[in-house]
């Protein structure tokens, strides 16, 4: 019985280590690829390694095509983008955990079914809707309708109904002003979740494409996401700059998530599974 | 509920609505009236550069004749089944090898597994085609070298779908995955025990104890997969183009299309309230699936 036992999980261990590797090879051959010159990038007998490690797909990637000004867009999207998120949201999850007023529990079942209506179903009126409010070709246009989202709140209500009441209670004894309890008692106490909201965030608008792709005609305005769709959109494509770009795009949010691996794993599980 | 006692308060009356406005705002302007206006749009014919004009139902009586709007649904079915299934199984799998502190490295492979789910659909596209490709891709590259023969993994109309199912999986099992540990996770160690002393078998365990109160999560798993499915866009752009032909295009790069290419904003309305009506269905069994609350993704 062990014995068999012990067989069989080397079976799963050998299982597991090949899909690991199934999983992990594309990313690190893009990645190692884009650190080839362009004259080994299809030479055949194909190698793992270039036998010269080139940062030359880089250079002319940021040189030509206005890389570095997809990559500035995309930063400045994704960094005020996740500030504003997470402020609007964590003030909303607080109104709805902690406060009692008349349309409450309404106000949330609204928020939460907006699910139901994601960017792919309206995706035509609020192209129009940005038209005639002149957000078109505005980096504001990606940054701030797509800011308030019924998981961010979700996650700020669930995590603040249970911060206590009596310490909001007694600084309001104290006669302390509701912004300022916010400020002082709440937000210290929500760090967790902040942190969450705040990756996730992050992560999200990094790699998001359709909104851009609605929001952004203008190509000195496009962010990452969308050059890297256009250049492989091409008939001839410059495979080395186009791995630079794309290598360029993945590893950030690879180290962030390394960074910060533990917040991910509650955070999927905090809005996946519990109810 | 757990709110404050006092009540009745001037600032506490007026706080929360104040914290709540940007929120009520974004929402109003950016889902509540465009889906307004969306409804409306499906019953009209409207270009950028014409005048609306209400045409009733003839929109939604077009569908069912527009060739190309009936294979991108069933295309999307089609994928959306597929994938589904397969996601399944595979997070499943790793999630059950990966849940009981049962071997070394356990947390390693979770975060190998996960690191797909990382990376931008259009990224995803992108790193296939590259590794696909028909005369330069590695994997082509490598069956050759094997002495096999080449295979048109984009270029071919089922495989290319065959691709895009996979590279689906590749992309979203590691999510699923971490779903389904914190499902398992859940399940009492106790039961498997008694199971243990009682001389029950591993796949006697599984069926008896893990699939019975794993149950909700496999729901979960279905649901959020085929929405996520349903919404599937970026992927094809950039890894077949919806192509050869017709045969990875989907709806809502036919909607893409429709609306800003041909400029027939009214149609495309028609064709994403269809797509509401899918995704929203769904989306209301995964609150069913929870209670009160929603899940998030």
């Amino acid at each position: 019985m062990t014995r068999n036992r012990s067989y069989l999980t080397h079976a799963k261990n050998i299982a597991l280590l090949i899909a690991a590797l199934f999983t992990l090879f594309p990313v690190v051959w893009v990645i190692i690829s884009a650190f080839k010159p362009q004259s080994e990038l299809f030479r055949v007998p194909m190698t793992l390694f270039p036998d010269e490690w080139t940062f030359e797909n880089f250079i002319s990637a940021f040189r030509h095509g206005n890389f570095i000004v997809y990559f500035s867009n995309t930063v400045f999207v994704a960094v005020v983008a996740t500030l504003l998120t997470v402020v609007i949201n964590i003030m909303a999850g607080y109104a709805l955990a902690k406060y009692i007023f008349f349309g409450r529990d309404i106000i949330f079942a609204i928020m939460i079914a907006t699910l139901m209506v994601p960017l792919q179903v309206i995706m035509i009126p609020i192209f129009l809707q940005l038209k005639d409010l002149g957000l078109l070709n505005s980096l504001w246009g990606i940054i701030i309708p797509p800011s308030a989202t019924p998981t961010g709140i979700f996650l700020a209500r669930q995590y603040m109904v249970n911060i206590s009441n009596s310490m909001i209670e007694s600084a309001r004894i104290d006669g302390a002003k509701e912004l300022r309890i916010f400020w002082q008692i709440v937000l210290p106490l929500s760090r967790p979740i902040i942190a969450t909201i705040a990756i996730f965030s992050f992560m999200w608008r990094w790699n998001d494409y359709l909104w851009p792709l609605i929001v952004i005609t203008d190509n000195k305005k496009q962010t990452m996401q969308q050059a890297l769709a256009n250049f492989v959109g091409q008939l001839q494509i410059n495979w080395s700059n186009l791995l630079a770009m794309t290598t360029i795009s993945i590893v950030p949010v690879i180290l962030v998530f390394l960074a910060f691996q533990k917040l991910f794993m509650t955070g999927i599980t905090a809005g996946a599974v519990k109810g | 509920m757990k709110t404050t006692k006092t009540k009745g308060n001037f600032h506490q009356t007026l706080a929360p609505l104040l914290f709540l406005l940007p929120n009520i705002l974004i929402f109003t302007t950016f889902i509540i009236i465009p889906l307004f206006r969306g409804l409306s749009m499906s019953f009209m014919d409207w270009g950028v550069f014409t005048s609306p004009e209400f045409v009733g139902l003839k929109n939604f009586l077009l569908l069912f004749k527009d060739k190309v709007f009936i294979i991108t649904l069933r295309n999307t079915i089609v994928y959306s089944f597929c994938a589904v299934l397969l996601l399944l199984v595979v997070s499943l799998l790793l999630a059950l090898a990966l849940s009981k502190n049962s071997i070394r490295g356990e947390r390693v492979f979770r975060a190998v597994f996960y690191i797909p789910s990382l990376i931008s659909m259009v990224a995803v596209g992108i790193s296939w085609r590259f590794i696909l490709g028909d005369e330069m891709g590695i994997l082509n590259y490598v069956i050759r070298s094997l002495g096999g023969a080449r295979v048109p993994w984009l270029t071919n109309g089922p495989m290319a779908m065959m691709s895009v199912i996979a590279v689906t999986v590749w992309a979203g099992a590691g999510y699923y995955m971490v779903i389904f540990i914190s499902g398992l996770q859940a399940i009492p160690l106790e039961l498997y025990e008694a199971a243990t002393i009682d001389g029950a078998n591993r796949w006697q365990e599984f069926r008896r104890i893990t699939l019975p109160l794993l149950k909700s999560t496999v729901l979960v798993v279905i649901v959020l997969s085929t929405i996520a499915s349903f919404k599937a866009y970026e992927l094809i752009v950039t890894m077949t183009k919806g192509g050869p032909g017709y045969s990875t295009k989907f709806i809502v790069q036919q909607v893409y299309e429709v609306a800003f290419i041909e400029d027939r904003m009214g149609y495309a309305s028609a064709m994403s309230i269809v797509l509401m009506m899918i995704i929203g269905a769904f989306t209301l069994m995964q609150f069913r699936l929870s209670g009160k609350e929603a899940h998030y993704d």
